[in-house]
């Protein structure tokens, strides 16, 4: 669409981007641009004015003494509701049991992520790292204007008033009273700017265990509502029939033996296939089984995945003349690489994100006014999407945010795409009555959005101590950024986790080239993203050259750590080293693996011990140590090392989705295998105490088993592990 | 066709095709939303409910066949079962979907077993997938409910 806002005459100018530096800098919703206002002041536009309380827009009080925090970012699973709710109530004093937390509405001028500048949005594990300063200062405002409100009713000083849980005292005389009841006082006071922050020192619920989920009951009990339950009157709900290949189109369809199946309301051609509106899930599922449609593959993928590999592997020789991205060079690479050199490659497959809820949507349009009830990862990029289909401003999107039954990247996307399907199809019923888009786990398995194939090659020639001199990577994969507004044609996070590797710093000599390939199968980022490969190239390595050098792997990276002023990868290694006893005996046929990772500003360490059980491996005891800065939720960084373990080991075991001819060929659980109870590793974490700001915990804790337990195998088999999953189909 | 189905002690009546699974009566006519579409194919125990007390996959239960039989969903669990506690107490559910049908398998196993093994786990548990990776809190949450609890789920 063109001209969603008169645009002054300069041309427009977005952005480059990548999944932590969004950097948008004019509206990309059709070309349209505005100069002199901010981001969100153009992303927020059309959008309706919001009227705060007394606390401005992360805070409520309400009189029967509840806090309510208002969420900007999504919750999927990750806890991050507890943690921006704990900063607030620990700078505000308030009683933690009376404290709740609700999403915000999306709106990016007054809810954008710091980190992904200009967007509402959740993601590169950033939903505390931004809010830290912002949520401290809300909360410190709030209370200090309870502060003053009581020094006025009581004529005494401020520093004479305390607070504490909720309650207000007057030290000298014993008086007190609570948050509550000072709201008629409070409301004629406004926030101050920049209100004293607790010293870290100070803190009383911070880092404590104390910090809980809030939403533990509701997920106990099936009272959670996802998108998935959200039940409105006079609602339909749709199935889309998507090709079997990307980049293929709807040619015709027959939709005569649909619409004769008892509750089926509509069908409709929109840009990504034929859907078909019926009055309940049923139907509508019975109505696409009776659909027929004629697809126009002219365009479409047709290769299978090791036809892509072999293409990515012929770029790595030479075979094709490409234009390649040096991410990272230093000292002479035209004479460093003479003589005996060690050589790896490293192949990965496409993977799915495969959330327990499938992606859904649901989309209420009339005319120009949208409604999005939905759990939205990237609330600005949504709107923008949506306006687009529509055609009005992306600020009268209204959105709804639902907590999601998972995403680990995938509700966020450049083209929103699910719900964009929904807003086509909202339209076309149009009267503003509600639709909901289901994706069925088929849909969902073979929809695409994959983390892309990656091939890793390494070669390396190590000096006399059997250190690395000169170590030559080359990284050829897709973007995961494609059709992001702004982006630019080379993708940071292919390479991000190699790329300023402690590893390449402590290298005297380093040739790093990467090359984005294309196809029409979509691609995106996915937990832990570039590092779901750049750390088992780099740690698998790693162990690999401390084997041929013959020394010890932690005493290996010690050493090169050292070289590179890792200091937090040393405090890492060795915290986890010594909790898991690295060193000490194991049983026979039982192994150790060590991987470092640094993700997101958070350095993990791992350790695994393996075994191999009908030659598969078996994962039993798993110690992680993290350094996150200061760890809010202690609890919850655990739960993330665990969960992270589990979903790194699903995809190291068996995650793959493979193309024949173009055709997925993965279209459920029972082909996609996933982690299962009885193959769960039992982890323990151990939290580094910091004082840094908050970093991430929702990826860090991927990306380390796939290269700890093929360091383990390596020990066990002598064999270098080349490609995953290590479970071949 | 109307059937009766027996849910969490009430008699329904509902008036979809018999070949229906149970899933989607519950879910879309009767809106007891608890239950939840993960696979449809029995592949993910996110829709397990029980019936007369066995944990089934009601995705792939057609509700002629669930006709006469006691079906207890989450929400007939009442909110008070010890593993709900247990749950809650161990922060066991992250995103939360999955979390529904993973204690439906859990109550039916505690009624059977009420001090399983970790081996009566697994074979109890494996048919119920979490993306999220809770598996260690669910074991634990399990045994604290049955009372041979580890106090932490760290531990």
């Amino acid at each position: 669409m063109n001209a969603i806002v008169k645009t002054p005459k300069t041309a427009s100018k977005l952005a480059t981007a990548t999944r932590r530096g969004v950097i948008v800098s004019a509206t990309a919703a059709g070309g349209a641009l505005l100069v002199g206002c901010s981001m969100g002041d153009v992303l927020s536009m059309g959008a309706k004015k919001q009227d705060f309380g007394a606390f401005g827009p992360f805070i409520k009080i309400d009189p029967d003494g509840w806090v309510t925090v208002f969420n900007k970012h999504q919750e999927m699973g990750q806890g991050n509701h507890a943690g921006l709710a704990a900063i607030v109530a620990e700078e505000l004093d308030a009683d933690w049991d009376k404290v709740r937390v609700q999403p915000s509405a999306a709106n990016a001028k007054i809810y954008a992520n710091t980190l992904i500048g200009g967007l509402q949005g959740t993601g590169g594990s950033t939903a505390i790292a931004n809010s830290w300063t912002q949520l401290r200062t809300a909360g410190a405002a709030a209370r200090a204007m309870f502060v003053q409100a009581a020094s006025v009713r009581w004529t005494t000083p401020t520093k004479d008033i305390t607070v504490k849980d909720g309650v207000v005292s007057h030290v000298p005389s014993g008086r007190t009273v609570r948050f509550a009841e000072l709201l008629p006082d409070v409301a004629k006071l406004t926030p101050p700017a920049q209100p004293t922050l607790k010293k870290p020192s100070d803190f009383t619920l911070i880092g404590t265990d104390r910090v809980a989920r809030k939403d533990s009951l509701a997920k106990s009990t099936g009272t959670a509502g996802y998108t998935q339950d959200v039940h409105l009157p006079n609602m339909l709900t749709a199935m889309v029939a998507h090709p079997t290949r990307f980049g293929a189109t709807v040619a015709s369809f027959d939709a005569t033996a649909a619409r004769a199946v008892p509750g089926v309301v509509d069908v409709v051609k929109i840009p990504t296939g034929v859907a078909v509106i019926a009055e309940n899930t049923y139907a509508a599922r019975k109505g696409r089984e009776a659909l027929k449609v004629t697809w126009n593959e002219d365009k479409a993928e047709k290769r299978s995945s090791d036809q892509i590999m072999t293409s990515y592997k012929g770029v790595v020789a030479g075979k094709s003349d490409v234009k390649w991205h040096a991410f990272q060079t230093a000292g002479d690479a035209a004479t460093a690489f003479g003589g005996e050199l060690f050589h790896a490659t490293y192949e990965f497959p496409f993977l799915a994100h495969a959330t327990m809820e499938p992606m859904n949507c649901v989309a209420q349009v009339d005319g120009r006014k949208v409604k999005l009830t939905f759990a939205s990862q990237i609330q600005t990029l949504d709107q923008l999407n949506a306006a687009m289909v529509v055609g009005t401003l992306p600020g009268a999107v209204e959105i709804q945010t639902l907590p999601a039954g998972g995403s680990f990247g995938r509700r966020g996307n450049p083209t929103s795409d699910y719900a964009t399907e929904c807003v086509h199809i909202a339209k076309h019923v149009g009267g503003g009555r509600p639709v909901k888009l289901v994706w069925t786990r088929e849909d969902d398995m073979t929809g695409g959005r994959y983390r892309p194939m990656v091939l890793h090659t390494v070669a390396i020639r190590t000096d006399t101590d059997g250190y690395p001199a000169a170590w030559r990577h080359r990284v050829v994969t897709q973007s995961t950024t494609k059709g992001l507004p702004g982006a630019g044609a080379f993708d940071p996070s292919a390479v991000e986790g190699t790329k300023d590797s402690p590893y390449l710093k402590a290298t005297p000599v380093v040739d790093g080239q990467a090359y984005i390939a294309d196809s029409p199968v979509t691609t995106l980022w996915w937990r832990s993203v570039g590092a779901t490969h750049t750390a088992m190239a780099m740690e698998h390595t790693i162990d690999q050259l401390a084997h041929k050098a013959g020394k010890d792997p932690a005493d290996y990276r010690r050493a090169l750590y050292t070289r590179a002023g890792a200091t937090r990868h040393i405090a890492a290694l060795n915290l986890a080293c010594e909790k898991a006893g690295w060193g000490q005996p194991l049983p026979a046929g039982t192994a150790r693996g060590l991987a470092v990772h640094e993700s997101f500003g958070t350095v993990v360490a791992q350790v695994a011990e393996v075994s191999l059980v009908d030659g598969k491996p078996r994962v039993g005891r798993v110690v992680c140590a993290v350094d996150c800065g200061v760890a809010v939720a202690p609890d919850l960084v655990k739960a993330q090392m665990e969960g992270g373990t589990c979903y790194g080991l699903s995809a190291a075991l068996y995650g793959a989705i493979t193309l024949k001819d173009g055709v997925v060929e993965q279209q459920n659980f029972d082909t996609y295998q996933v982690l299962r109870m009885n193959e769960a590793p039992t982890v323990e974490t151990y939290i580094i105490a910091s004082a840094n700001p908050p970093s991430g915990a929702g990826e860090p804790g991927t990306p380390l088993i796939a290269p700890a337990v093929a360091n383990a195998l390596l020990v066990l088999t002598g064999k270098p592990t080349t490609s995953l999953p290590f479970v071949k189909a | 066709m109307a059937l009766t189905l027996n849910i969490n002690g009430h008699d329904y009546p509902v008036q979809a095709d018999p070949d229906t699974p149970l899933l989607w009566v519950l879910r879309d006519e009767l809106k007891m939303t608890g239950t939840k579409y993960g696979c449809g194919i029995a592949q993910c125990g996110a829709c397990t409910v029980q019936a007369d007390g066995q944990a089934i996959r009601s995705c792939q239960t057609p509700i002629q066949a669930a006709a006469g039989m006691k079906i207890t969903t989450i929400e007939g669990l009442g909110g008070t079962h010890p593993l709900q506690a247990a749950w809650v107490k161990l922060d066991v559910p992250q995103c939360g979907y999955c979390q529904s049908g993973q204690i439906m398998s859990a109550a039916a196993l505690l009624a059977a077993k009420p001090k399983p093994t970790d081996q009566d786990i697994d074979d109890a548990m494996s048919g119920n997938i979490c993306r999220c990776g809770t598996y260690q809190r669910i074991r634990a949450a399990i045994k604290d409910a049955s009372g041979q609890a580890p106090a932490t789920a760290n531990a």
